[in-house]
């Protein structure tokens, strides 16, 4: 059960759809879909850190960056505190904004190279007109004493910092307004190793200090389990399974996330792990299978995934898994193909 | 038994001469591969992996220059050859893959075309017997319908294909070593475990040796026999495998060890244990260890003297000078 069962939602997202077109012929017409968000529903609790997880075209940068309406949604609805900003214009997202913010996982090319890292900071105070300009100034060196820089470097310019101060830097310009929720793509990932420790642990101190709510995307499952309070995995767009971290971990029941979860690596010699290797690559967003996305690499595959794309269904305890063969309570029907 | 060496690197010193400064990319790195062997290196940003293994296969550009040490191949130093008896050694003897296969593979030939060069360059056979042995390396690393992927061309591939024909590409003519430097690093997952997977089937069939090059220690673990931890263009720390994870005595490999979120750990949430500070920079190294300014345990020995790396157990060598001891810390 998860302890967040009393909490309230702070985002929703119901039957998402985010696609490309891919244009082609001479009046350049959309000739083909790249179907990056199909269909996908979930939520957040207000406080938790809920992941999405996958593997390189799996569409969670774009659920994240369509949840902010970075991307316009093509279909489905985005609830934020309750109201539906789905169909919302980029004035009426405006005041939104405060309370919905991006941590990106580049922290070379986010940050603007020709100002300094106190105004990069303050513009967003300056955007939506909060406090004087003096006010500002000293809201910006309270945020970058939060963050772990120093204030003296305020008049410093991106290029002069390292990666990891680079991405402190974007972490205090996503509070400074003190956000609600932040959607973090892959916040870590272009990091060193040593540094990575250090990142991590300044989102956790934030979000208990600030009692933000994050949407965390990432590929790394193990950093994925040190932050998440539940994890949504998702394949070629859609999501195969949502649950409690500690349940998907020792309980996973979707065919990929098995495969998924034995793939990574674990730092023990001692450990020698029966690895789920998995056949082919990841089929073209463009041209999905038919019916389950996944059955093109699945052991498990019967006619019936061809056929038909399994729902996401609860199957006890907030357990969400897409899989014909897995039904209520976890019981599991699938065998050898 | 000993096993016979095969790849003896002497306190090798690569620098590179830049307008800022002279940067010691690799400061006296030494280590020993024997046959069959496989060693991780591995460190962060700008700790001169990568350039150790362009060291090793002569191909450091300027500004860079090889300006010390041996490299020892078979009992012969690499260093001395002419650059006509590198270019055979390179592809034949020692090959490399990398993580972008894109710098290995040429995108105007077909993926077929580029490994029968291969062949044909470092084997005395036919066309004929030349594709044939193609389609045979592209069957073996896992290539579906190799006849067809033949003619394929690199950027008609998926990302892990490519890295499967950059593969089959360097074993085509039977390596005793192989330079792997970050090659599974861009992929996905379970494309990783599919190739690390080849490697270490490979490894085992053709009885090669592997300089295995990455930043992610879990690998290190899966893949290795032996580990060299190197920090500022220097070896830290260096043993088998086991010893490296299970006894670590460098405060640096001992705080990367810790900080790492590992599906292992039993606290999550959690503040990790992370190492303070940053790599300084290669300009503005810090006096004596270089890993003082950010090490718990330096005195002011750290401060005023480079440790040298030395045995502090039987094949653990250890460059510091107050090393951390696991094993005591738990009794």
């Amino acid at each position: 059960m998860s302890e967040f069962k009393d909490k309230k939602i702070i985002l929703e997202v119901k039957n998402l759809k985010k696609y490309f077109p891919v244009l082609g012929g001479v009046f350049s017409r959309p000739v083909a879909w790249v179907k990056a968000v199909d269909d996908v529903s979930f939520h957040i609790y207000e406080g938790e850190t809920f992941s999405l997880v996958g593997e390189s075209g799996s569409g969670k940068t774009t659920t994240g960056k369509t949840i902010l309406k970075l991307h316009e949604p093509t279909s489905g609805h985005i609830l934020f505190e309750g109201k539906d900003i789905s169909n919302y214009s980029p004035s009426e997202m405006r005041p939104l904004r405060r309370d919905m913010q991006i941590i990106f996982q580049d922290p070379y090319g986010s940050l603007n190279p020709r100002l300094p890292v106190g105004e990069i900071i303050r513009e967003p105070l300056a955007v939506h007109k909060i406090g004087t300009k003096k006010e500002q100034e000293e809201r910006v060196v309270e945020i970058m004493k939060l963050v772990g820089l120093r204030p003296e470097y305020l008049h410093r310019y991106p290029h002069e910092f390292s990666g990891g101060q680079r991405q402190r830097i974007g972490i205090a310009r996503a509070v400074v307004l003190n956000p609600k929720f932040i959607v973090a793509d892959e916040p870590v990932s272009a990091l060193d190793a040593s540094i990575q420790a250090q990142v991590l642990n300044l989102l956790l101190e934030l979000q208990q200090k600030l009692a933000l709510t994050y949407l965390f995307i990432a590929h790394n499952l193990a950093v994925v389990r040190h932050v998440s309070d539940r994890i949504g995995v998702m394949y070629l767009g859609k999501l195969m399974e949502v649950a409690d971290t500690k349940e998907l971990f020792d309980n996973p029941l979707h065919p990929y996330t098995q495969a998924l979860l034995s793939a990574i690596p674990i730092p023990d010699p001692d450990v020698k792990k029966e690895r789920i290797i998995l056949q082919g690559d990841i089929p073209s967003p463009i041209n999905p299978p038919s019916g389950c996305p996944f059955r093109t690499r699945c052991m498990y595959a019967k006619d019936i995934c061809a056929e038909k794309t399994p729902p996401l269904v609860d199957i006890g305890g907030g357990h969400y898994v897409a899989c014909h063969f897995v039904k209520k309570g976890g019981k599991v029907e699938y065998s050898k193909s | 038994m000993e096993k016979e060496v095969l790849l003896e690197v002497k306190d090798l010193r690569t620098y590179f001469y830049t307008e800022d400064g002279v940067v010691r990319a690799v400061d006296g790195v030494s280590f020993t591969i024997h046959k069959g062997e496989v060693l991780g290196l591995v460190g962060e940003s700008g700790c001169g992996k990568s350039v150790t293994s362009l060291s090793i296969m002569r191909l450091v550009d300027a500004p860079g220059k090889i300006v010390g040490g041996q490299i020892i191949f078979k009992g012969e130093d690499l260093l001395k050859k002419s650059e006509e008896e590198m270019r055979k050694i390179r592809g034949s003897e020692i090959a490399m893959i990398f993580q972008e296969p894109m710098t290995a593979l040429n995108p105007v030939y077909t993926i077929g075309d580029q490994i029968m060069e291969a062949i044909l360059t470092h084997q005395d056979v036919n066309e004929e017997e030349a594709k044939k042995q193609t389609i045979k390396l592209l069957d073996l690393v896992g290539i579906p319908d190799p006849k067809k992927r033949f003619n394929e061309y690199p950027h008609e591939m998926s990302g892990g294909m490519r890295q499967r024909a950059m593969i089959a590409m360097a074993i085509s003519c039977n390596p005793d070593l192989l330079i792997s430097d970050e090659a599974t690093t861009a992929l996905d997952v379970t494309i990783q475990a599919q190739i690390l997977e080849l490697m270490k089937d490979l490894q085992r069939k053709i009885g090669m040796a592997i300089l295995f090059i990455t930043h992610d220690l879990a690998l290190v673990a899966e893949m290795t026999d032996s580990v060299a931890v190197t920090y500022t263009g220097k070896i830290v720390e260096y043993s088998d495998v086991r010893s490296i994870f299970k006894n670590p005595h460098h405060p640096y490999t001992y705080g990367l060890l810790e900080s790492i979120p590992s599906l292992l750990s039993e606290k999550t949430k959690e503040p990790l244990p992370a190492i303070e500070g940053m790599v300084p920079s290669p300009y503005r190294m810090p006096k004596g260890c270089h890993f003082n300014p950010r090490c718990p345990f330096a005195t002011d020995i750290c401060r005023k003297e480079m440790p040298e790396l030395k045995e502090v157990e039987p094949n653990h060598l250890v460059r510091c000078f107050h090393p951390v001891n696991v094993k005591e810390e738990v009794s």
